[in-house]
């Protein structure tokens, strides 16, 4: 029972780690343009590092058929779009402040981060 | 900023000699990603037949394909050498809207056949377990059987649920976690356990040989179907969007070469003379070039009479034209056409969250993980100090806590809501810019009302005329008109209409100054005149005793009257009246039935200011107030701690406007200028004031009913879940009724949401 308790208390520390203190490789914008695939209630990539006052234009590809998957928004930025199915839908980053801005759907069930530094 | 397709900027295309070559197509390689695709996809591309150059952007992963093949043709030939294409050609509002039913139709087909498959396994073997049998394993021939069951159950799981798991397993993978997170290890631990069960019986004691196939199976149908529904409701939600979309046409009659010819709405272009039948609606914008009509504007203005149309006048997009045929200019097209831009709006505004919404978004970000944690806890517990066998309790609890959890709730709560308020207020011709403008109109406790083109016409005429030392009427009128001339105030217009219908022709004036909120000065026929209210004259130190009387009389009656001077000596004085909006007393009524306290704003004298007020049912006002004072009274009220909302017209009152928690611009008609406000009025009328109000104060009241609604099922069926009731109660939820409640819980919430669409923001 010890054992079963050790592996639960693992499992526990395990979720924290993986989901809020890991902290995920990024991918860097090249040529100022990066493709986000939205597929399976993701968007791929979720981390993506920009350099500060650096314009920059995320294309968002939405392949995801749910609903949820409709709207990317960025509400630091007071960005919001549809995302129709299977169009690449283009949004320009202006430069900005060094800083984390999250983008994510409207339930905040697809997540993902700007970081900006 | 934000644009389909044709992002790409021209320049990136500029030197292509490609533009010279004909028709032009532009496509999205998702997949290239060096530069040897470039040279195998232009190959690729260019021994299509038809096709003149390619050329491609590696950065942008677009290529810009020459010549007269079909879209259809060059996506085949780039998918032929393995990679994934789409056009890039622009679209309109209405095909992206069918595209989209039609992908929604799609989705919500796929959604119903895993529903049929996963609860065709799901109920026979429910109703086994309820009523015929034990789903225990206990001999060989159950055990056989139960794998049977087993293996056709991982059938449904992929067949069915497939994109939980994948969804699940790829967001876990980005260290974000999602509802198909949750489902995914919900049903794959029940699924798990009981083929543990089956392959190793002897692990665990007699007690807990149990499976949980119908479990797995009736979670997987049961959330198919909740979304299925889901899909159905989400549409019915941008019913407003959809209605507005639908009026743009895909053809306008244009003259070219003096024949009329039907073009497609993108071949339109600004400047193109286009006819008008009666009955036709109107494609672009314009400006009528001949003849005249009446207009339906209510579907963009909520205004339901007609409006009369002449040579001149403008013309909106989606209009409806009731009478006459005639001849317009186009102004404005595609993207920049009043219409576009209302869409435009009123899209972005439906997708913007007000500030109600930031505790469930905080909640949403770290809700997964959080009841991950909650269902691990939950089956220790359970494991330590719960009765036998506490495994199979342990797994069942664990289970339930994912399953019935429901994120989507929280998440679907606010954004539900205001899509179909901000729909319905657009669908009244009121434009909010956001949700939060949205919430704050519903907190609103003070109503300011400018006088001048919000409670009255803004359309002045002359009354009277009151002789003093003049010798005529036309005398005064005469120099009156003159030093108007210049001058697009309202009260000028009067003044030079009323002598134009008298063949009264002005003179040249000099010296002119405006003496602001006081009136004008400037030299006519060598006199110096001063036209303007009695603080004008007295500050000249004019003699107007012997006539103060009779101006308050006119003033009583809701006349503005005003002064004339000529040299020094009170000529005479021009009474001129605004009409008041047939519906401003029936409007500003039900804005105090509303609860709002109601001022009334204006620069004109106070006996005028009195009268209007009095007819209109105001009982605060501000008379003889400067354009610069309105936003004193505004902060004032502020510091009263009242939440303002502030009507003008959205021009001379901007800086107000801008001052107040909420600014109103009313307009007339579609000219108004829609990027100038918090909220936009398209129509003249005060109850478009009050259905703004009305309809932020029903949605803000539907989104706190949704996140109520999602927060107490959360905060209640979690615990539940967990069994919290067993000790005291002997309940422990099953894990099929978890998933019954988890899908049905998002769809109650955008059902909720849709009781907003039959509102009724009219209540004359």
């Amino acid at each position: 029972m010890v054992l079963v308790n050790l592996i639960g208390a693992a499992l526990i520390g395990l979720i924290i780690w993986w989901f809020w203190l890991y902290k995920p490789r990024e991918t860097s914008i090249n040529d100022d343009n990066l493709i986000v695939t939205v597929e399976n209630g993701s968007y791929f990539p979720a981390h993506i590092k920009l350099p500060k006052n650096q314009a920059a234009v995320i294309t968002f590809l939405r392949k995801d058929p749910s609903p949820c998957a409709e709207v990317v928004m960025i509400p630091k930025l007071d960005i919001n779009e549809t995302l129709p199915l299977d169009k690449p839908i283009s949004i320009e980053i202006p430069g900005l402040k060094a800083g984390e801005y999250a983008f994510h759907c409207q339930m905040q069930m697809y997540r993902g981060v700007l970081n900006v530094g | 900023m934000v644009q389909a397709g044709s992002q790409v900027p021209e320049s990136e295309h500029d030197d292509h000699s490609a533009q010279s070559d004909g028709e032009q197509q532009e496509l999205f390689v998702e997949d290239a990603s060096c530069a040897s695709c470039v040279t195998k996809i232009e190959t690729a591309l260019g021994s299509v037949p038809g096709v003149q150059r390619a050329e491609m952007n590696l950065a942008q992963r677009t290529v810009l394909v020459a010549g007269s093949a079909s879209a259809i043709k060059l996506i085949d030939a780039v998918e032929n050498i393995g990679y994934h294409a789409r056009s890039m050609e622009n679209t309109s509002d209405n095909d992206v809207l069918a595209e989209r039913e039609k992908a929604d139709q799609v989705y919500y087909q796929r959604l119903i056949r895993n529903t049929v498959v996963a609860l065709g396994l799901g109920i026979p073997l429910m109703v086994y377990g309820l009523f015929i049998g034990e789903m225990t394993v206990s001999t060989t021939t159950e055990r056989i059987a139960w794998l049977v069951v087993g293996l056709l159950t991982l059938a449904v799981m992929v067949f069915s649920g497939k994109h939980f798991y994948v969804g699940g397993w790829k967001s876990v993978r980005t260290h974000t976690a999602n509802m198909d997170t949750l489902i995914a290890l919900g049903t794959g631990t029940a699924w798990t356990y009981s083929m543990v069960v089956v392959f190793f019986p002897g692990l665990l004691p007699e007690m807990a040989r149990h499976v949980y196939f119908e479990a797995t199976t009736m979670i997987i149908g049961l959330i198919n179907l909740g979304l299925a529904l889901e899909v159905k409701a989400r549409g019915r939600t941008s019913e407003a969007i959809r209605r507005l979309i639908g009026l743009q046409t895909k053809t306008a009659r244009v003259v070219r070469d003096n024949k009329e010819i039907d073009v497609a709405i993108e071949d339109v272009t600004p400047g193109d003379v286009v006819r008008i039948r009666p009955g036709d609606k109107i494609p672009v914008d314009g400006v009528i070039v001949e003849g005249h009509t009446a207009m339906d504007e209510s579907m963009l203005t909520g205004e339901p009479m007609p409006v009369e149309k002449e040579v001149g006048d403008s013309v909106a997009t989606g209009t409806l034209n009731k009478t006459g045929s005639f001849l317009f200019k186009t102004t404005r097209v595609g993207k920049d056409t009043a219409l576009a831009q209302i869409i435009s709006m009123v899209k972005h505004a439906q997708n913007s969250k007000p500030p109600i919404g930031r505790l469930a978004d905080v909640i949403s970000a770290y809700f997964v993980p959080l009841i991950m944690i909650i269902s691990v806890t939950s089956g220790l517990l359970w494991l330590n100090f719960g009765p036998a066998p506490t495994i199979a309790f342990a797994v069942v609890s664990a289970t339930t806590v994912l399953i019935i959890a429901c994120p989507c709730a929280l998440g679907l709560a606010t954004p539900m809501s205001v899509m179909v308020g901000v729909g319905k207020a657009a669908e009244a011709g009121v434009l909010i810019r956001n949700g939060e403008v949205l919430q704050t109109a519903s907190s609103i406790t003070v109503m300011v009302l400018d006088k001048t083109g919000t409670i009255t016409l803004g359309a002045p005429k002359v009354t009277e005329i009151v002789l003093a030392a003049a010798d005529n009427e036309d005398e005064i009128l005469g120099l009156a008109a003159s030093l108007e001339s210049g001058s697009e105030h309202p009260l000028a217009l009067a003044i030079l209409e009323s002598a134009e219908e008298r063949g009264i022709n002005t003179s040249v004036v000099e010296h002119f100054n405006a003496i602001a909120g006081h009136g004008i000065e400037g030299v006519v026929e060598d006199k110096h005149l001063y036209f303007g209210n009695e603080k004008l004259m007295r500050d000249k130190g004019i003699e107007i005793d012997a006539f103060t009387d009779r101006a308050q009389n006119l003033a009583s009656e809701a006349k503005t009257p005003m002064y004339l001077a000529a040299d020094g000596k009170l000529a005479g004085i021009v009474a001129v009246a605004d009409p008041i909006k047939e519906d401003s007393i029936a409007a500003i009524k039900r804005l105090k039935n509303l609860g709002l306290r109601v001022i009334m704003l204006t620069g004109d004298n106070r006996a005028t200011a009195a009268a209007v007020a009095e007819k209109v049912g105001v009982s605060e006002f501000f008379a003889e107030v400067l354009p610069q004072d309105k936003t004193n009274h505004i902060a004032a009220l502020q510091m009263e701690n009242e939440v303002v909302g502030m009507t003008g017209d959205g021009i001379n009152d901007a800086p107000a406007l801008a001052m107040a928690n909420v600014g109103f611009a009313i307009g007339t008609g579609t000219d108004v200028a829609i990027e100038s406000a918090d909220v936009t009025l398209m129509r003249g009328s005060l109850h478009g004031l009050a259905d703004a109000i009305a309809v932020s104060k029903a949605t803000l009241t539907n989104v706190k009913q949704n996140l109520l609604g999602a927060f107490i099922y959360n905060a209640a069926g979690v615990p539940v879940a967990a069994g919290v009731l067993y000790p005291f109660f002997g309940i422990l939820l099953s894990p099929v009724i978890a998933g019954a409640a988890m899908a049905f819980s998002s769809l109650t919430v955008v059902m909720n949401a849709n009781r907003l669409r039959f509102f009724k923001a009219q209540e004359h």
